[in-house]
């Protein structure tokens, strides 16, 4: 459960999705934790859905949150929020995390498909987001950063993923920005002025033996094959909607399963 | 060992293959977001802090004779352009050539045989490094350096821009060099207990955009 | 000529003359000379003379990437996987002489991919009089120079025309019409070279670019011999 101590909110979420043996999935375990609020929404066919909500509030400096899911042997799991999260300064010192930690078994589908977080002038947000997939593991995962909101300068963002399969990492990737970030961020290397910054990452066994072919959207997505069964859009845009019109054209661009 | 073998190792006339590369810059002229020598520099300092970094965690990693096989394939997963994964093995593979030329070792030669087709550049330049004596603070500079020389050089040629006024940018850049050397080498060392994971893996999202932009161009003048 | 280092690693380091199985590589001859002599319709017109007799391959180091080798894919002198594009960053002559790293890839690269080849051509992108090969990348080197470039370019000299293994004045046809005296470019070349080689060549003509081919062919018996 969450405890507010003098260094912020310490809050644990977790999710763990089962086949139920009848062509769905179950959630044995769906635990909120203060803040960091669950619902299950209606299923789909096999897919169950499930929606954060309430993380609107946080975190904020000091906080740390923590979301966990685990998608078990042939389980399909969709996870979604209501709205897009704010890292916000906080009356606690120090800087917040906030780490995503996700496990999909063998012949197991996990969609993490969260709306943006933004980072909002002042706050200092260390992100952290681990996915251990195994040899046949499916995943579409989204990752959207606002730099602040509508004509504010951003906090600090600092945003790990790692994506590891069969034991083997294919995607280890770090964003630093915001003041305070090392110099460059915001150049013609780096972001070029963008204040939308995302990334999706489709792994699915087939792309072993079929790769995606590379290319480009534009000046500001790229769709790539990774080193391992797995596919990677890149995208930067002005805002938020020009993020997500990259990243919804880039996805339909991938061949259908 | 020499330090002065540094010198050699990070000479621009070392014969490498880089001078074909630009580093991004290339598609960043292109693109208007180079386009003189403040800009230039921009881009510098952020490829330093982000390619740059991740390069020289580990080339140092490499020189403190961390498994070569496991950091090619922490370079892998820091690389998601096959454009610079394409790029990062060939110049690998030429660094290799020249090294082995310049400092015979069996370290090198156990290299070539096992990555036939080039292992990623800065891992090659970590074991030239311990081939050459030298350490892995030496191959950190040197990798950074490298990550900010390359693309002033051909900026020097694309817009045509003042020597000096590249030089310059370099030079200016030469405090965050030692902080990005300092915090390569400190990574390095704590992969030794902990596994590559501790390496840095900076990106940057429009090296990686441009650079398959670049790829797909018919006409170009440099290899990436 | 015959370069006898050995190394006993994993693949050839520099102009070995031998490939890591222990069988000699291919002989390798360069060809440069200013834009516009001519050096890619030679490359042309000597895979076609050759191509039925000999294993050949090129390798072109263009200003812009490809120019060259599509301009050879187009003209079908060779197949495709026999053509190779080395990128330069805007310097052929870093990429032949200075750093020769990435041309000694590619030639490696097609004798690897093509099978035994018993001639690898590397070109040079149009650069200048100082543009010559390195001895660690080619056996022997071709320059091309031309008669509308200007009859004074043997007496100025420059490391191409002094030292070329062949000089190569091309375009002889042209040189009525722009008052290019070919006894004079003779005279000079032989003063600047001595007993090197200078061969006058018209591609439009009957003979085209036999003379250039038989001194490829004589330099190939010397390689094996």
């Amino acid at each position: 459960m969450s405890v507010r101590s003098g260094a912020g909110v310490r809050s644990v979420a977790r999710i763990v999705a089962r086949a139920d043996g009848r062509g769905g999935t179950s959630l044995p375990v769906l635990e909120s934790d203060g803040p960091l609020a669950l619902r299950r929404t209606r299923a789909t066919g096999s897919e169950t859905r499930v929606m954060l909500v309430g993380a609107m509030s946080g975190p904020l400096g000091g906080d740390h949150f923590t979301v966990e899911a685990r998608v078990e042997e042939g389980a399909c799991l969709s996870v979604g929020s209501a709205a897009a999260t704010i890292a916000l300064p906080g009356q606690a010192k120090g800087d917040a995390r906030y780490d995503v930690r996700l496990e999909v078994a063998d012949g197991a589908e996990l969609h993490w498909l969260p709306e943006q977080l933004i980072s909002a002038q002042g706050s200092d947000l260390h992100v952290a987001t681990r996915v251990e997939l195994a040899a046949t593991a499916r995943l579409v995962l989204r990752e959207e950063q606002i730099l602040g909101r509508v004509g504010e300068e951003p906090g600090r963002l600092t945003s790990r993923l790692s994506v590891r399969v069969a034991g083997q990492a294919v995607l280890d990737q770090e964003l630093a920005c915001g003041p305070g970030a090392p110099g460059g961020w915001d150049g013609p290397a780096v972001l070029a002025g963008r204040r939308a910054v995302g990334q999706l990452i489709v792994v699915r066994p087939e792309f072993a033996a079929a790769p995606v072919t590379a290319g480009v959207l534009g000046e500001g997505a790229s769709v790539v094959p990774l080193a391992g069964p797995a596919a990677l859009v890149t995208a930067v845009a002005p805002d938020a909607l020009g993020l997500r019109r990259l990243l919804d054209e880039a996805l339909a661009s991938l061949p259908r399963t | 060992m020499s330090r002065a073998a540094l010198l050699v190792l990070a000479d621009g006339r070392f014969p490498a293959g880089g001078h074909a590369h630009s580093g991004g810059a290339e598609a960043a002229v292109k693109a208007g977001r180079i386009s003189g020598a403040a800009s230039l520099e921009e881009f510098c300092r952020g490829r330093l802090h982000t390619a740059g970094l991740t390069a020289a965690g580990l080339s140092a990693a490499a020189a403190l004779g961390i498994d070569p096989v496991a950091l090619d394939r922490a370079a892998d997963a820091r690389t998601p352009s096959p454009a610079l994964r394409v790029a990062a093995r060939k110049l690998g593979r030429q660094l290799l050539r020249a090294a082995r030329a310049t400092w015979p070792s069996a370290e090198l030669d156990a290299l070539g045989r096992e990555f036939p087709k080039g292992a990623h550049q800065p891992v090659v330049l970590g074991l030239a490094a311990r081939a050459a004596g030298l350490g892995p603070v030496d191959a950190a500079y040197c990798v950074a350096y490298e990550s900010v020389s390359g693309p002033a050089s051909a900026t020097v040629r694309l817009l045509s821009l003042d020597p000096f006024d590249a030089t310059r940018a370099l030079a200016r850049l030469a405090p965050e060099l030692d902080r990005v050397a300092d915090r390569a080498v400190e990574a390095a060392r704590q992969v030794v207990d902990e596994g590559v994971d501790a390496l840095p893996a900076g990106s940057a999202p429009l090296l990686e955009i441009g650079a398959e932009a670049h790829a797909g161009w018919p006409v170009r003048l440099f290899a990436s | 000529m015959h370069l006898d280092h050995t190394n006993h690693g994993p693949t050839a380091l520099s102009a070995d003359a031998h490939r890591p199985d222990g069988t000699r590589r291919a002989l390798r001859i360069g060809l440069g000379g200013p834009v516009g002599s001519g050096k890619t319709a030679t490359v042309a017109a000597l895979c076609r003379a050759l191509r039925d007799e000999l294993a050949l391959a090129v390798v072109t180091n263009d200003i812009y990437t490809r120019e060259d080798a599509e301009f050879l894919l187009r003209e079908a002198v060779l197949p495709p996987e026999r053509i190779t594009a080395v990128e330069t960053g805007a310097c052929p002559h870093t990429a032949i002489r200075d750093d020769i790293s990435a041309n000694l890839e590619a030639v490696e690269d097609l004798e690897d991919a093509a099978g035994p080849l018993d001639l690898v051509l590397v070109e040079s992108g149009g650069d200048n009089l100082t543009a010559t090969f390195s001895k660690g990348l080619v056996d022997a080197q071709i320059f091309v120079i031309d008669v509308a470039g200007g009859d004074d370019i043997p007496r100025k000299g420059g490391p191409g025309v002094t030292t070329a293994d062949l000089l190569v004045v091309n375009k002889t046809d042209l040189a009525p019409y722009v008052g290019s005296d070919l006894a004079r470019m003779a005279a000079d070349a032989k003063a600047q070279r001595a007993e090197l080689p200078v061969v006058f060549q018209s591609l439009r003509s009957e003979a085209g670019v036999a003379d250039v081919a038989a001194w490829v062919r004589a330099q190939l018996a010397a390689w094996t011999a």
